[in-house]
């Protein structure tokens, strides 16, 4: 099987933090020169953008800038844009526009998502709940949100509940992945939390959702990412060597709800996943660094046995024999992840991906890292990508 | 505020039928389908014979969470949050906040019936666990 015609040439991330009183726009456009930068590209040579979900403003803070204003700001002279707020999870607009450079419609196009959601919340408006201040409510939100459930954090708390029925897991589980991401953290200065996490802390922090605590869930900032998808002809003059983006994955076989899928062990990751190792020759086994969607920490186990790094109902003895933590085998979220580095709804999971696969990551430096996976979304959304260098 | 769904013709007999206490599930009338959310075609059969049925209104939790939270300033926490498998209707789940005064008691596998509250022009559901209050 061959790979994909597309490939990752260049990632930015802005100075995030929590309410950092700077606009949408100031973190993009750090974000976006950097990765301009780190591709060997000025802004002539984009010619494509895109974005998920675009401009929206159903949950505060949540995706402030849309592809115009972007494209104003940079002064660009697109050949193509889009935004997807109704693809395959954080990962569509990587997917969109990996098939936007294989049809010739860009060579180069600039991928982004922004948040404000700290600077949101700090402002009396509670990010991350969707139709909060709306009177009615649509779509699969409406069987969830007028019944009381409110948060992501309830629905994937049933998925864990469930979890913990049925193969035994227990808090402690959730608490090495937590743990195992700090310790990521504390060798990233650009993680927002920096201080040690022992295992009395996650234990003891306030419950949210049983049977998920404080520290299984992300953390909302303020911050921007950029990744650059190119052709792989136009790659060859960049500054890194390209990432060839040698799989994707975004198959879904269930309904577009959090409640109704027959099994809540399982997520839309896993049909994501299994069609993504259909594409490819390459292995589990093969692979040197995950980047896995960490929204809440039970997401985690569930995109490890989606990927088949272990089988279902076994991550919790894979989390505990230290596969995913520095040193493991298995090296998970290795800037923190979002429950440390904060939540670039995988923006930041995927940066750090392709840092580590440049070897630029310092101190949590993966030797040799060659090949790399990225899961993003929870719940029915999902996209899954396989990233290799040589 | 706590907004409220949008009523459509698909969902409307689910979320008024709580006026007669009833829980109302749309069951395609060709294959016996129980379809949740509903919708106007049968998933399985492709059918448009496609109306809701007063189901029995009891059910056996499958997974539930207790919320600690307050994410609306009105909002009373703890509360538990029960998805639950609706008798006579195969691989439809309820999703309801539960009556109850011990929200750590709920669990998986725990039998329930049906309540409903009135709020603007619908009625919201609600879990009991089965055998407790009237
Ligand atoms: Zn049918």
């Amino acid at each position: 099987m061959t790979m994909t015609k597309a490939t990752i040439t260049g990632t930015g991330m802005s100075t995030i933090g929590r309410n950092t009183g700077r606009p949408a726009m100031d973190h993009l456009l750090e974000a976006a020169q950097q990765a301009m930068t780190s591709a060997g590209l000025t802004r002539d040579d984009i010619d494509g953008i895109c974005t998920y979900p675009g401009k929206a403003d159903n949950s505060p803070g949540m995706s402030p800038l849309g592809t115009g204003e972007v494209r104003g700001a940079l002064g660009l002279k697109t050949r193509w844009h889009s935004a997807v707020p109704d693809g395959p999870a954080q990962m569509a607009p990587i997917m969109v526009a990996a098939m936007a450079v294989m049809t010739g419609q860009a060579r180069h196009v600039l991928c982004f998502r922004a948040l404000t959601e700290s600077s949101s919340q700090s402002a009396g408006r509670r990010a991350s709940i969707a139709g909060a201040g709306k009177p009615q409510i649509g779509g699969w939100l409406s069987w969830l949100v007028p019944v009381g459930a409110m948060s992501a954090s309830n629905w994937a708390g049933w998925m864990a509940t469930r979890y913990f029925h049925e193969f035994g897991m227990t808090r402690e589980h959730l608490g090495m992945v937590a743990i195992g991401q700090r310790q990521f953290a504390l060798m990233n200065p650009a993680a927002v939390m920096q201080k040690p996490l022992s295992m009395a802390d996650y234990l003891d922090a306030r419950m949210i959702s049983s049977p998920l605590g404080l520290f299984d869930c992300d953390v909302p900032i303020d911050g921007a990412a950029v990744v650059i998808v190119s052709a792989a002809d136009a790659a060859r003059d960049c500054a890194r060597p390209p990432l060839r983006i040698e799989a994707l994955g975004s198959a879904l076989r269930s309904a577009e709800t959090w409640d109704q899928r027959p099994d809540l062990t399982t997520m839309g990751a896993h049909d994501a996943a299994a069609d993504l190792w259909a594409r490819t020759d390459f292995k589990p086994a093969d692979v040197d660094v995950l980047a896995l969607y960490d929204g809440f920490s039970i997401f985690v186990p569930l995109w490890l046995e989606a990927l088949g790094f272990c089988g279902h109902g076994e991550a919790k003895d894979f989390i505990a024999a230290g596969n995913i933590g520095p040193g493991g085998r298995f090296p998970t979220n290795t800037g923190g992840g979002q429950l440390s580095g904060g939540r670039l709804h995988g923006f930041g999971l995927l940066h750090e991906a392709c840092q580590q696969l440049w070897g630029e990551t310092g101190a949590r430096q993966v030797a040799n890292a060659k090949t790399a996976v990225c899961g993003m979304g929870g719940g029915f959304i999902a996209g899954a990508m396989l990233l290799n260098r040589d | 505020m706590r907004p409220l769904p949008e009523l459509t013709p698909e969902n409307t007999a689910f979320w008024t039928g709580g006026e007669r206490g009833e829980l109302m599930i749309a069951c395609c009338d060709d294959c016996n389908a129980a379809i949740h959310p509903p919708q106007i075609v049968c998933p399985a059969c492709l059918s448009r014979n496609v109306a809701a049925r007063a189901m029995a209104g009891t059910g056996t939790v499958y997974t539930c969470t207790v919320n600690h939270q307050p994410w609306m300033p009105d909002m009373a926490v703890p509360f538990a949050l029960a998805v639950v498998d609706v008798d006579g209707a195969p691989g439809v789940r309820v999703t309801a906040p539960v009556l109850t005064d011990d929200p750590e008691s709920v669990g998986i596998g725990q039998r329930m019936q049906i309540r409903f509250e009135a709020a603007g022009d619908v009625w919201l559901p609600h879990w009991q666990p089965l055998g407790a209050g009237a």
